[in-house]
């Protein structure tokens, strides 16, 4: 699709600046209705029962003494969850992952649930619930996985993506490849080569708000789900295709959410709350527990990854091999592949391959979380491309800017590179102040590079004029990050008034057509983008109505800075009309005034970032601190600058928690040992520095404003640029993510002894 | 089925409910009173989503028994506003885009009262271990921190020497 780019660039003059979120109000008072926060006449309270095991043959559930304590209104199972014909096979997945079938997969993969009166007599209804498990062997290592002699999780798995086909299952779901050249005449004209391996431990994306719903089944088959989501009309067709029910005759409203990063992307709890609603003819609350969160929704991929780098004397980057195992929980997922596309797009290399392997394991099924399975990848290839520049004394920031990526290059994953930003963040990062900032003993600085696609996908809105010539503009992305505000700042840009006027309504399913997920940093680019068509087209519409007005041709009347205007010497007379004269007499002029637009938002834009981070390491105890965190990063456009710069120093944030301490750690009875947020250790304020940021605006030809999505490359670099500054501060390299204390501190007595 | 009768005073109101003894205060001020603003993010007092002051000390609600709020005074994040104004943090929240998807926010800012009632002019430093105890997911705290000091500025400026 081409856009009219004539406003890339343009005096802007609403775009660009800070103002007041409209959704502020209600979430400073406590106003704001997050998912656990509706309520409806005659609800009830439901609960899960998760297995113990991590994998196990459920040989029977007895249910009938939970059903038979007072107060339970329904108790549920696979066996009233049956799978609709012709469903397909992911969702069959999400389905069984809801509530299993026959199997439990992992620990704290639901097994049965119940709708009751109160909280207390549904937790009692759990422990009445009978279920004969019947354990079975069972694995939560990627690496174990792969190997000859592991526990087969799906006797249905044959790895694809080899020749020839395999004849045996597998927990090896796919292998996929991309690249560039012949790495065995790039690595032969290497000087130097660095080939090293790492592992990255799972983490979760640890929103604060819990997974949280509402589920209402009329008697009549239909219903409506009030539900925290990233994505109110994909959880629509997900849910109502898993329950057997009209997309139409499900309504989904998304609650405010309270954090989602990806894991609210993905039905949980949703199709289970659904059928305890059917079962009970009730409503039914459904409010995940912390344990539950951690234990059954999606973390990442646990990693494991070979990176093979080769270089040149002169710093030039001749060829690079990665294989990169990851794991995809109890279902398939397109993790591995997806790793295998960003790992070297930060650099131009002529013969490259990348290797992705996507695994199965007995662990909950991964979801999206932020730039899903780059910061792996860049974890792996950021750290060698260090010690590559090492090992050819040269600068880190110099070797990287030799070999970054250009406009009108090949991507190793498949697009010609349009205007792209990596070069100007690395000179960002190279002339910042941060670089020569003097640096004390057991003290080190790092940077790294990161990337991440971006998503347009379907969008549409709505634009609505009130009589008084107010404007409400709806929109069917969810409202992660502020968006509300910047889809504000572009509706009074185009409309050519001012912020004040227009109100930002986030739809359910009723009120508008299909939306994708507020997923992929596509929330403020695709809905921007019909949020500007929409705007345009209304003043197609109120051109018209002036017209009417004063009785000329509607080519007579242009729109500028709010007020449609008379053009030519017959019109000389005639005063502008603001958009609020209009609106008045809009009920004798034709009606409501409104503008539509529904869109494929192509053309995002890629999205590079460069981060500078100071590190001091404690030797006694290998604890690490964040001294000082600089994000550079190519917006395109900053749209609202404030929630710009929160989306980088959000993201840095979490990279840094997964760098030093959060992680996913299994026993060897394949239980998640730390579901908690004690023991699952993200970073507190005082954990961190300020966050500086710098934003870049390298304009998105793919968008009428330049906008590029900005919410998920920046926890991409920070695994690797801490691994760098650790390496920098006290000369040890690590290999395996967290680099919590234990591990910093066995590197470091390793070390010494070495040195001895 | 036993009970417990509680009669407590919440931002400034006299409020009575009746709760099962072992309901903590966080169920029964969500339940019973009606104050949504008071979130659970964990229910093992590791997130600060549900922080109250419990006659004025800074308390985990999901920690307290409902049973125990007898005869106190609680204050939510419902109770920050006063004379129909928000609070200075409040402003400054929303000012410095110190929330994101706003969860936490309710407990950041009782918790930053708590701070700024007893230390009017707190360091950075001070700031941060002050909210230690509440976790923010989106914004990595630089926002909050900000919006903490410059409320902190404009109270000291607004209060006669």
């Amino acid at each position: 699709m081409k856009h009219d780019n004539s406003y890339t660039g343009q005096d802007f003059k609403v775009i660009g600046t800070r103002v007041k979120r409209p959704d502020g109000i209600d979430k400073v008072t406590g106003r704001a209705r997050y998912g656990a926060d509706a309520s409806l006449p005659g609800q009830l309270v439901g609960r899960i029962l998760r297995s113990p095991h991590a994998h196990a043959r459920i040989k029977s559930i007895d249910i009938s003494k939970a059903e038979a304590l007072q107060g339970v209104k329904a108790v549920v199972t696979a066996d009233d969850m049956p799978v609709p014909q012709g469903l397909p096979g992911d969702l069959a997945h999400m389905l069984e992952n809801s509530m299993a079938r026959g199997r439990a997969l992992y620990d704290g993969h639901a097994v049965a649930a119940v709708a009751a009166i109160d909280a207390k007599t549904a937790r009692k209804a759990l422990q009445l619930i009978e279920v004969d498990y019947e354990p079975l062997p069972h694995v939560t290592d990627v690496d174990a996985a792969m190997q000859p002699d592991a526990p087969v999780i799906h006797d249905w798995i044959y790895t694809s993506g080899v020749d020839p086909k395999p004849e045996k299952p597998s927990n090896v779901v796919q292998r996929t490849e991309f690249g560039l050249g012949d790495i065995d005449a790039g690595f032969a004209e290497a000087d130097v080569v660095v080939e090293r391996s790492y592992k990255t431990e799972a983490t979760h994306q640890g929103y604060i708000e819990p997974h949280a719903c509402l589920a209402n089944i009329r008697p009549d088959g239909s219903g409506e789900l009030w539900v925290t989501t990233q994505g109110p009309f994909v959880y629509r067709n997900v849910c109502a295709q898993m329950l057997g029910m009209d997309i139409a005759k499900l309504k989904v409203t998304s609650s405010e959410i309270g954090g989602g990063f990806g894991g609210k992307t993905h039905v949980w709890g949703e199709p289970v709350a659904l059928a305890l609603s059917r079962k009970a003819n009730r409503p039914v609350k459904l409010v995940m527990t912390r344990d539950e969160v951690f234990r059954a929704s999606g973390p990442t991929s646990s990693t494991s990854m070979d990176i093979k780098l080769g270089a040149t004397r002169d710093g030039k980057l001749v060829a690079a091999r990665a294989e990169m195992r990851y794991g995809n929980g109890a279902f398939p997922g397109i993790w591995g592949m997806l790793s295998c596309m960003t790992s070297f797009a930060c650099y131009e290399i002529a013969n490259c391959k990348a290797i992705g392997y996507d695994v199965v394991l007995n662990r909950p099924k991964v979801a999206a979380y932020r730039a899903p399975s780059a910061p792996m990848a860049a974890f792996g290839v950021e750290s060698a491309m260090d010690e590559l520049a090492a090992a050819i004394s040269m600068d880190p920031v110099e070797f990287r800017l030799k070999n970054a990526s250009r406009e009108g290059g090949q991507s190793h994953y498949g697009p010609v590179w349009g205007p792209i930003g990596i070069r100007a963040t690395l000179e960002a990062v190279r002339d910042h102040p941060h670089m020569k900032a003097p640096l004390g003993p057991n003290q080190g600085r790092g940077m790294a590079c990161g990337f991440w696609f971006n998503i347009g996908g379907q969008t549409c809105s709505d634009l609505n004029v009130g009589i008084d010539g107010t404007v409400t503009l709806t929109v069917g992305t969810v409202d992660v990050g502020g968006s509300r505000a910047s889809l504000g700042l572009i509706a009074a840009e185009e409309l050519g008034i001012a912020y004040e006027q227009v109100s930002v309504n986030i739809g359910d399913t009723g009120s508008l057509g299909h939306n994708d997920m507020t997923e992929g940093s596509r929330g403020t680019f695709s809905s921007g983008m019909a949020a500007i068509f929409a705007a345009r087209n209304t003043i197609e519409v109120l051109r018209e109505r002036a017209a009417k007005m004063w009785g000329i041709p509607v080519e007579d009347v242009t729109w500028e800075a709010g007020q449609a205007v008379a053009k030519g010497s017959a019109h000389g007379n005639l005063k502008p009309l603001t958009l609020k004269d209009i609106a008045a007499k809009s009920p004798k002029t034709g009606g409501p005034i409104a503008g539509h637009n529904e869109v494929v938002a192509d053309g995002a834009g890629v999205s590079f970032a460069s981060h500078i981070c100071d590190i001091e390491v404690d030797p006694e105890t290998g604890a690490t601190k964040v001294l000082r965190y600089t994000v550079v990063q190519d917006a395109g456009k900053a749209i609202h600058p404030d929630y710009v710069e929160g989306q980088f120093q959000g993201g840095a944030a979490q990279g840094i928690g997964w760098a030093l301490n959060e992680e996913y750690i299994y026993g060897k009875d394949g239980r998640l040992q730390n579901p908690g947020f004690l023991d699952y250790r993200m970073p507190v304020c005082s954990d961190l520095p300020f966050i500086d940021t710098k934003i870049l605006e390298i304009p998105n030809p793919g968008h009428p404003y330049g906008v590029r999505g900005v919410g998920e490359t920046s926890i991409v670099p920070p695994l690797a640029a801490i691994g760098n500054a650790l390496s920098n501060a006290v000369g040890v390299r690590m290999h395996h993510v967290p680099m919590s204390p234990p591990r910093i501190l066995k590197a470091l007595r390793e070390a010494e002894r070495e040195a001895c | 089925m036993s009970g417990v009768l509680v009669t407590t005073t919440i931002n400034g109101d006299a409020v009575q409910f009746a709760c099962p003894e072992e309901e903590t205060l966080l169920d029964a001020l969500r339940d019973r009173v009606g104050l949504l603003g008071v979130k659970e993010g964990c229910g093992t007092g590791d997130c600060g989503a549900c922080s109250i002051t419990l006659d004025g000390r800074l308390v985990c609600s999901c920690l307290v028994l409902a049973a125990e709020a007898e005869g106190r005074e609680v204050t939510t994040v419902e109770g920050l506003v006063e004379g129909g104004k928000l609070h200075p943090l409040q402003e400054n929240f929303i000012s410095h885009a110190a929330l994101q998807c706003g969860i936490c926010t309710p407990g950041f800012l009782v918790a930053a009262k708590s701070l700024l009632d007893r230390n009017p002019d707190p360091t950075e430093t001070e700031i941060r271990y002050a909210l230690a105890g509440n976790l923010c997911r989106c914004t990595g705290y630089d926002k909050i921190v900000r919006a903490v000091q410059s409320a902190a500025k404009e109270m000291r400026a607004a209060k006669p020497a």
